[in-house]
């Protein structure tokens, strides 16, 4: 175990950006982000950033690939690069969780080489959670945000910033930091964790269960007539899959540039009216089939997919950006406290 | 890094002869810039073929894998990327990746059986891979039987082949209907689901069904009134798929993508996934 004074954070990511680049939570008017260190950029204190860490593995919009169309020819242009070693730094409990979350898919085979790549020159830095918020849930699925996964996971006091490497990369990163920090023993950490542990039993969502969701359940709750209610004031806007860590549906769109095509990968939203219209007929008529996907798939689909594995993670985005207020926490309380259940 | 297989990036194909079938549907012949096959594929398979510019669109691969020169792909004209095809000429060049789905169990469960192949317009286009397949390796199904219906005449798809081909095959026999009388036929009259039962067939077979959602709806019932069991019934799905390989999360029904879950999928399994296709 290492520390250093966060008087000497500054020093700290000087010295990371030195290896690679480094990107970390900083306040902008839209809240917190995750942006490239530079000299005079600090470090956020939210809990959070707006959007999720999903952008660094899975962006927005990303080229894959380009084309050069000449007369009945087509010349094919692999546009993909070896990705640069990134560092990520305060990522969260939850937002770690959700890698996993997304390797399940993106590194099944065949595995996504730009998910791939971009995964394999990351170096996680977690943080444990100092003061996990009200709309925190996420050891509703196993996640204990005293003790976050990662490359290297960090706590912090109200003058000390400790590491604790968990992988050789971790290690590696820190043995090269160590003119910087210090030697430090596991006492202050462990008086963090009860710490972060007490709060997170304070919390007013930590007796939210998955109990009764999970694999095999879809013929349980797929007709489950609460499904209207719950979705009937849904804008199918899509707030909640882009902000979502876990969401991980996508599109491919061509753009003609004028010197050639672009081929992109964009995220998507089952949310959209039009996400499986087709000519023959369209499986999802109205918000209420959508809205069930959405929240089956999270609780039921995915977990039937992945050894039980949830494909939420309990971050509470979708709980504090829906315009409507709905979210996967009333879904839960709703379809599992039946009578029945 | 790009020496790593990426599964979306496709390969260059060359369209070396274009059919004309039906006022809408046109059959394409595909293969690479040298000649070759794009890669090798089972019967029920499909492959993801594209126009840079105006976009990607799954079709089943119609030839058989036994045909070792080219592959064929019948594509109805619907859309941008289906427009743009039909309007084509000889040596264009598209783009084309796959193999993707779960195939037919042409080597497994069928081998051994009375094959009953039932289709209605485009549906035909996966089923010719598999008909194509067990009459290559005749002698390892038993006699097979042919249902095929379209609106019209003209709208039967691989006609001359099956006048020409199947028809005179021994052990095969073609059933062809359309929905309504015209001068020039004279051949069957009514829809598929109706003349399947009025051919009456033993139970002692497979049946492979593919066409428009009722059409699989009133034939599948037919079946089972006939004595057919579900687990003697295979089938395909059509979704709207963008990757093909699971990830793009858009061909789900419950926890099956039919990308890669399926698109044959025998009808007994159709029972276990909710009411959502
Ligand atoms: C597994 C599978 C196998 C298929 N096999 C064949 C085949 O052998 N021959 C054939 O002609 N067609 C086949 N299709 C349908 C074919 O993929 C669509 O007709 C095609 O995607 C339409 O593309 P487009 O760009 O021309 O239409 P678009 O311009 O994209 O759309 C026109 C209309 O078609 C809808 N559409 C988009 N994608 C699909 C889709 N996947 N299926 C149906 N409608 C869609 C759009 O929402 C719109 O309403 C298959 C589809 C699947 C999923
Ligand atoms: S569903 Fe909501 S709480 Fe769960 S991971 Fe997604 S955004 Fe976070
Ligand atoms: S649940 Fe809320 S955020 Fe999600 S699509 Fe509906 S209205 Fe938008
Ligand atoms: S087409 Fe993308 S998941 Fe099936």
């Amino acid at each position: 175990m290492r520390k250093i004074s966060l008087s000497k954070l500054p020093e700290l990511f000087s010295a990371i950006a030195k290896t690679s680049a480094l990107y970390l939570p900083v306040d902008t008017k839209a809240g917190a982000k995750f942006e490239a260190w530079a000299v005079g950029k600090t470090l956020s204190n939210a809990l959070n950033t707006v959007r999720s860490a999903k952008d660094f593995f899975f962006p927005q919009t990303e080229n894959l690939m380009d084309f050069k169309v000449e007369g009945k020819n087509i010349e094919l242009i692999d546009t993909r690069k070896e990705c640069e070693d990134f560092v990520l730094f305060g990522v969260r409990a939850c937002d770690v969780k959700s890698f996993e979350v997304l390797d399940r898919v993106f590194l099944a085979e065949p595995q996504d080489t730009y998910y791939k790549n971009r995964r394999e020159h990351a170096l996680i830095i977690s943080t444990a959670c100092n003061k996990p918020q009200e709309t925190c849930f996420c050891g509703t699925f196993g996640i204990d945000a005293a003790e976050p996964s990662g490359d290297i996971v960090t706590y912090r006091t109200d003058d000390e910033l400790f590491f604790d490497a968990k992988t050789e990369k971790g290690k590696k990163l820190l043995d090269a930091l160590s003119s910087i920090t210090e030697e430090a023993d596991e006492k202050a950490v462990d008086q963090q964790k009860a710490l972060i542990r007490e709060r997170l039993q304070k919390l007013p969502l930590k007796d939210l269960k998955t109990e009764g969701f999970g694999s095999g359940k879809t013929a349980e709750f797929f007709d489950d007539p609460q499904w209207k209610e719950l979705s009937s004031a849904c804008l199918g806007c899509g707030t909640c899959t882009f902000v979502c860590p876990t969401c991980q549906c996508y599109d491919i769109k061509d753009f003609d540039t004028g010197h050639g095509i672009k081929r992109f990968r964009c995220w998507d939203s089952c949310m959209y009216s039009d996400f499986t219209k087709m000519s023959a007929g369209q499986p999802r008529l109205t918000q209420l089939e959508r809205f069930r996907q959405r929240f089956m798939h999270k609780l039921v689909y995915y977990p039937t997919n992945n050894d039980g594995l949830f494909s939420c993670v309990g971050c509470g985005r979708c709980l504090a950006k829906c315009p409507i207020n709905m979210n996967i926490v009333k879904v839960m309380k709703a379809l599992g406290g039946r009578e029945d259940a | 890094m790009p020496e790593m297989k990426e599964p979306l990036m496709p390969v260059i194909g060359v369209v070396t002869d274009i059919r004309i079938d039906t006022p809408d549907v046109k059959t394409f012949r595909v293969v690479t810039p040298d000649g070759k096959k794009a890669f090798e594929h089972k019967p029920g398979q499909c492959a993801m073929l594209s126009v840079p510019g105006v976009g990607e669109a799954m079709f089943s691969i119609t030839s058989s894998p036994t045909n070792e020169e080219f592959m064929e792909f019948s594509i109805k004209k619907c859309g941008c990327v289906t427009d743009w095809l039909h309007a084509m000429e000889v040596g264009q060049q598209i783009t084309i990746r796959g193999p993707y789905g779960r195939p037919f169990p042409v080597d497994t469960e069928f081998t051994g059986h009375d094959m009953l192949f039932i289709a209605g317009g485009i549906g035909l286009a996966p089923l010719r891979s598999v008909i194509n397949y067990c009459r290559h390796y005749r002698d390892r199904y038993g006699k097979i039987d042919i249902v095929y219906g379209s609106r019209s005449m003209q709208d039967l798809v691989d006609y001359k082949e099956i006048i020409d081909e199947w028809a005179t095959d021994a052990g095969v026999s073609v059933h062809l209907t359309i929905d309504r009388e015209q001068p020039e036929w004279d051949g069957h009259v009514g829809f598929v689901p109706n003349y399947v039962k009025e051919l009456g067939f033993t139970t002692d077979k497979i049946a492979i069904l593919c066409g428009p959602p009722l059409m699989i709806k009133f034939t599948l019932q037919g079946l089972q009134e006939m004595g057919f069991d579900k687990t003697q019934v295979y089938t395909t799905m059509e979704l709207r798929m963008k990757c093909g390989i699971g990830k793009c999360g858009r061909c789900n029904i419950g926890a099956k993508y039919v990308c890669k879950d399926g698109p044959v999928f025998r009808c007994d399994e159709l029972d276990e996934l909710p009411d959502e296709y």
